[in-house]
């Protein structure tokens, strides 16, 4: 069978100033009938480029400088404007990663779909607009008729992104090309759209461009893989082979990097209650002017023992809660009932100033690299913050920021530096020299590597592994990822609708989940049944 | 700097600031240029421009010279402009920084006082204010400023807003930072650049709000303010428009070197991707 | 209707800032040297101090502050706006009979400065960087800069006295006798220059605003998926982009709406129009009080309903704020 999409050769470039000279070079890849090939690249590698070169949607000051596509044979490149529109969204169809603002918020959804028949078909109003309940109702949206009048802000997210496969997939296209579609998604919905995807595919027999970052996800759904790496193809070929036997050293760096969903033994850590929470409530409610009330339960009821020297997952999707619980036992925000106890003393009734004093003890990494440091002030500043408001005198202070620095593996020179002037991985590493400048004993991470790509989410969290090794720490680690929990952590807490449905050992909750909530979120895991190989030679 | 580098390399940012720039120079030499009185009798009344070699820009409806007023007034207009901006801007990040921090009742509360101010039409306002406290120069540039500072005030909300929830806050609350210090040294200097662009705008208005003032003659008599001027020239605008049209122009310049450079300022500050 | 609802929880939020308001121009009107008294007296050619007291019983001028402010706002509520004891007559009366035509200057100076500004503006982004654009944008930037007092002057010279195309001042010609369709072609003719010169400013800020934000909405992702369904560039500003630019533009119009109303002060002045700006100017040289107040009182409202009507608009356009509520 002749394959629909053929790239050869493509390069593209990039204007003058940019961090390299090509952002695609010389690459050639094809997608046969009936089959999905994931393009999977960390940030920068290009893959975006590459499906926005395809629609020729790429910026006006990047041109495609060399190679060819083609469409069932025929040169797109060579097409004019007009012509090229009328391939967009008939031939070649595709969705995109923010479901929330890939959607004009000002128009109904059925609008938006119905708006691909009235640029590409004659289809009268009533006929286009069965095509779109049609449509609603193939991707499984619930109500069809109420999700074609509402507007986007009204839909979930995964309810959205259905919407927009509903669009891509309406005048049945030979190609689709999805750009990072389940990336802002959680877990389980994620789960959900690609089995969708899937099933879309195979019954249309369309011809899928997946691009992810996600190892779990080629592992579900690829039929073929090329892998990306600074706007080169440097390895592509069947999923089970460049999966299981990687050939290149960067694709068997990545895959390394892939936390692997079987816990490692851990020895049981037995030590005295380092933090101990009892029925923690935190509760946002709004007495609206018109009778209007809205009360959200953000944590409902949570308690947990933590021993000295263990590390504790706490795993959720958003609005879980977990999030707000973490806040909580900083006292960043104040739990409405329950108690804290920090090494004995109940934190929650303290004043301000009392816990000032306790507040060493337990700190926090956030989330978002680029958010968590003020971008006006020089990092080492950041770093001995804690450490002067506390009356260590500056100099001492900066002497320890320097260590610190060292330590996570940053040059101590550096502290005059601004954040603006590191890379992700890089401030995350000052986040956690900063969290650490005051001694303190328990360490509460907040998603800290979930915003980085894959090999630098491996360096930091063995980073992490080995300060807590060498420095006694106990660590309650927050994130949504399963994979990353069952690495790092001893026990684990699942969170769902701000309260905690499951806990145990890792192992335990992982492969005999008692709760249906804990079994859909292990189901949902992409790519569980795969393995990644242990690679020795050349790995990172 | 980077952020020069932009500014210097935007034609109409610089142009702006040559106008500026050739303002000052007005104000500063028209002690040296102009020794005299302005508003002292000079010489005939009503002379054109260019028509007598003493009196280059000729003379208004009482024999002042028109040149003299042009450059005196510029400090007049200069410093309106700094001073009632100043109070206007000062006001408007403390209202709007203790609002947007502290939110719930305290922001409810100032919220509807800023909304007092805007609903009221600030013009009536300024007449209000110097009905009552009279047409002095120190009176008329603090009315002003009082008359201006809503809009720096919602500005400085929007951005604390927006910052005050962001990550960076959290962790200096975490390490122990007060409220105070909070405000000031962590949220404030993030949340500033686009107040300080908006100062401009704010300047822009205040020389126009004080030369209408003027023009109605409810402003300082006692002061050479191009919108004096402007107001005198009224009664003699069919023949010699120029007492209207010479001051006028000043304004316009004065008022578009301040927007270009305010707008200039704002582009070096927001690079947009499409500069490539 | 959710609409409506919305529209009407902004309108009750607005009643403790009128009430500001009044209390706030009532308490600053204590300090103003003389009382309607004094100018009263001053007009009468003066009088002794048995006589202002008399009258300063008459108009309730004698009770403690409190008392008067207490009364003031009960009256105000019944809408009775005092006595205006420089015209002689009730301060609504007075207001009522100079309300119309600063009501028509403002809507048609609106109607101009908007349809203009957002036709510009449309016109600007889609040519942007052509010399349409730097035409349009240099203009805009040159009549915001202009004081609107030296504009008036300035078209007076020009189009009346030079070119007398155009009256130079005053509503209408009086003594022409002119009823119906004529009177309404003269009134007309009187109203051009001022509503140009008013509605020229405003013109040139939503020129800007609407450029700015069509190029902004132009980089929004949904663009990027309407461009990737096929849809044509004409379309895709006026289905897409069009609606969500002119979202910061309404919200200005109903921030501008006190703005205006100041502004009309000094048309009316350089047009001698017989509106409620000129009104306001001479209650303050005469220190009619009591007229000023009313002024005051009657100018809050107005901008009220016009940030009523202004909100009903944004959330016909936007459905995000009728569910947000707030």
């Amino acid at each position: 069978m002749s394959p629909r999409l053929v790239i050869d050769h493509l390069s593209v470039a990039l204007p003058r100033g940019a961090d390299r000279a090509l952002a695609l070079n010389d690459i050639s890849l094809t997608i046969a009938p009936n089959e999905i090939l994931c393009l999977v690249g960390e940030s920068g590698s290009g893959k975006s480029t590459a499906g926005r070169a395809i629609m020729r949607l790429l910026p006006p000051s990047v041109r495609i400088s060399a190679g060819a596509i083609t469409l069932d044979g025929a040169d797109i490149l060579a097409l004019s404007d007009a012509d090229m529109r009328a391939v967009r969204g008939a031939r070649i169809g595709m969705i995109f990663q923010e479901p929330m603002t890939a959607l004009n918020p000002l128009r109904t959804i059925g609008d938006q779909i119905g708006e691909v028949f009235e640029v590409h078909t004659t289809l009268g109003k009533a006929e286009r607009q069965a095509r779109v309940l049609d449509l609603l109702a193939e991707v499984l949206i619930p109500d069809p008729q109420a999700a074609a009048r509402a507007y986007p802000h009204q839909l979930s997210g995964g309810q959205r992104q259905r919407a927009m496969i509903a669009m891509a997939l309406a005048l049945e296209p030979t190609v689709l090309i999805a750009d990072e579609p389940t990336t802002a998604l959680d877990v389980t919905t994620q789960a959900q759209i690609l089995k969708l995807i899937r099933d879309l595919q195979h019954r249309h027999g369309t011809a899928v461009l997946f691009i992810t970052h996600d190892f779990g996800v080629v592992a579900e759904i690829a039929d073929r893989v090329a892998v990306m790496q600074s706007g080169q193809i440097v390895e592509q070929g069947p999923a089970s082979d460049i999966l299981n036997q990687p050939t290149h050293p960067y694709t068997q760096s990545l895959i390394a990097a892939v936390p692997s969903l079987h816990p490692t033994s851990r020895a049981v850590v037995a030590g005295p209650v380092a933090l101990a929470a009892e029925g923690l409530g935190k509760t946002y409610g709004r007495k609206g002017w018109f009778g209007s009330g809205r009360v959200t339960h953000a944590v409902r009821d949570v308690s947990f023992t933590l021993h000295r020297g263990s590390t504790l997952a706490i795993v959720g999707e958003s609005g879980s809660g977990k999030s707000t619980l973490a806040r909580c036992l900083v006292r960043l925000i104040d739990a409405d009932r329950g108690s804290i106890q920090l090494d004995g003393q109940d934190i929650l009734p303290l004043s301000r100033r009392d816990w000032q004093r306790h507040s060493r003890k337990i700190q926090m990494v956030f989330q978002d690299p680029f958010g968590s440091l003020n971008p006006r002030r020089r990092v080492g500043d950041l770093v001995a913050q804690g450490q002067v408001l506390r009356g260590t005198p500056r100099p001492a202070a900066l002497e320890k920021a320097r260590e610190l620095f060292a330590r996570v593996g940053l040059d101590p020179e550096a502290i005059s530096r601004f954040p603006h002037e590191f890379s992700g991985g890089q401030r995350q590493r000052i986040g956690l020299a900063r969290a650490l400048a005051v001694n303190p004993e328990i360490l509460i991470a907040d998603e800290p590597v979930s915003a980085l790509d894959v090999s630098v989410q491996a360096q930091v969290l063995t980073l992490l592994h080995d300060l807590q090794q060498e420095l006694g720490l106990t660590v309650l680690f927050i994130t949504h990822d399963l994979r990353v929990a069952t690495q790092i952590a001893d026990q684990v807490l699942v969170m769902h609708n701000g309260a905690v449905v499951e806990a145990g050992a890792c192992a335990e909750v992982l492969n005999r989940p008692q709760h249906p909530y804990t079994r859909s979120l292990v189901q949902a895991i992409p790519g569980r049944h795969w393995t990644p190989p242990v690679l020795s030679a050349g790995a990172g | 700097m980077p952020v020069l580098r932009r500014y210097c390399r935007n034609p109409s940012a610089m142009l702006g600031l040559v106008i500026l720039l050739a303002v000052v120079v007005l104000a500063l030499s028209a002690d040296q240029l102009f020794p005299r009185n302005p508003l002292a009798l000079a010489g005939r009344p009503l002379q054109w421009p260019f028509a007598s070699p003493r009196f280059w820009l000729g003379t208004d409806t009482q024999g002042r010279d028109i040149a003299a007023q042009l450059f005196h007034g510029a400090r007049i207009s200069l410093l309106i402009g700094v001073v009632a901006t100043s109070i206007a801007i000062a006001l408007g990040i403390l209202v709007g920084a203790v609002a947007g921090y502290y939110g719930g009742v305290v922001d409810e509360v100032l919220m509807r006082l800023t909304d007092a101010f805007q609903i009221l039409p600030n013009f009536l306002l300024l007449l209000l204010l110097i009905a009552v406290f009279g047409s002095r120069l120190e009176t008329v540039v603090i009315a002003i400023g009082v008359v201006s500072w809503p809009a720096p005030a919602r500005l400085t909300r929007a951005e604390v807003l927006s910052l005050r929830h962001r990550e960076f806050v959290e962790a200096g609350r975490l390490a122990g930072l007060r409220d105070l210090r909070l405000i000031f040294g962590e949220i404030l200097p993030n949340a500033l650049p686009p107040v300080i662009v908006y100062a401009s705008v704010v300047m822009a208005t205040a020389i126009l709000l004080e030369s209408a003032l003027a023009f109605l003659n409810l402003s300082d008599p006692n002061v050479p303010s191009w919108g004096n001027l402007v107001g005198q020239g009224r009664a003699v605008l069919r023949s010699e428009w120029y007492v209207c049209a010479l001051p006028g122009i000043a304004i316009l310049l004065t008022v578009l070197g301040v927007s270009l450079t305010g707008q200039g300022l704002n582009d070096a500050l927001n690079p947009r991707l499409d500069e490539q | 209707m959710l609409l409506l609802r919305f529209a009407l929880q902004r309108l009750v939020i607005s009643i403790p800032s009128l009430l500001l308001i009044l209390i706030g121009v009532f308490i600053l009107l204590q300090f103003a040297p003389g009382d309607t008294v004094d100018a009263l007296l001053a007009q009468i050619g003066g009088g002794d101090s048995t006589l202002a007291e008399q009258l300063r019983q008459f108009y309730g001028l004698d009770a403690p502050v409190t008392v008067q402010l207490g009364r003031y706002l009960w009256r105000l509520a019944q809408f009775d706006l005092g006595y205006s004891a420089i015209y002689g007559k009730p301060v609504a009366e007075v207001i009522l009979e100079r309300l119309p035509v600063t009501l028509l200057l403002m809507v048609s100076s609106l109607l101009v400065a908007v349809v203009g500004g957002v036709l510009l503006g449309i016109i600007a982004a889609r040519k942007v960087n052509r010399w349409q654009d730097t035409t349009i944008s240099t203009l805009a930037l040159l009549f915001y800069a202009t004081p609107s007092f030296w504009l008036g002057v300035m078209a007076v010279v020009l189009f009346s006295i030079h070119l007398d195309w155009l009256p130079a001042g005053g509503l209408e010609d009086i003594g022409g006798g002119l009823h119906g369709w004529q009177r309404a072609v003269d009134i007309a003719r009187h109203m051009i220059l001022p509503t140009l010169t008013l509605g020229l400013i405003f013109l040139s800020v939503y020129v800007r605003i609407m450029r700015a934000a069509m190029l902004e909405v132009a980089t929004l992702d949904f663009v990027r998926t309407a461009r990737a369904k096929g849809v044509s560039e004409n379309r895709i500003v006026t289905r897409h982009i069009l609606r969500n630019a002119l979202l910061p533009l309404v919200t200005l119009i109903g921030l501008h709406a006190g703005t205006m109303l100041g502004g009309s002060v000094i048309v009316e002045s350089v047009f001698t129009l017989p509106g409620l700006g000129r009104l306001a100017y001479d209650a303050v040289m005469q220190r009619d009080l009591n007229t000023l107040l009313g002024i005051v009182f009657i100018s809050a409202l107005l901008v009220i309903v016009v940030n009523f009507m202004v909100d009903l608009l944004y959330a016909r356009l936007d459905p995000r704020i009728r569910a947000k509520g707030h």
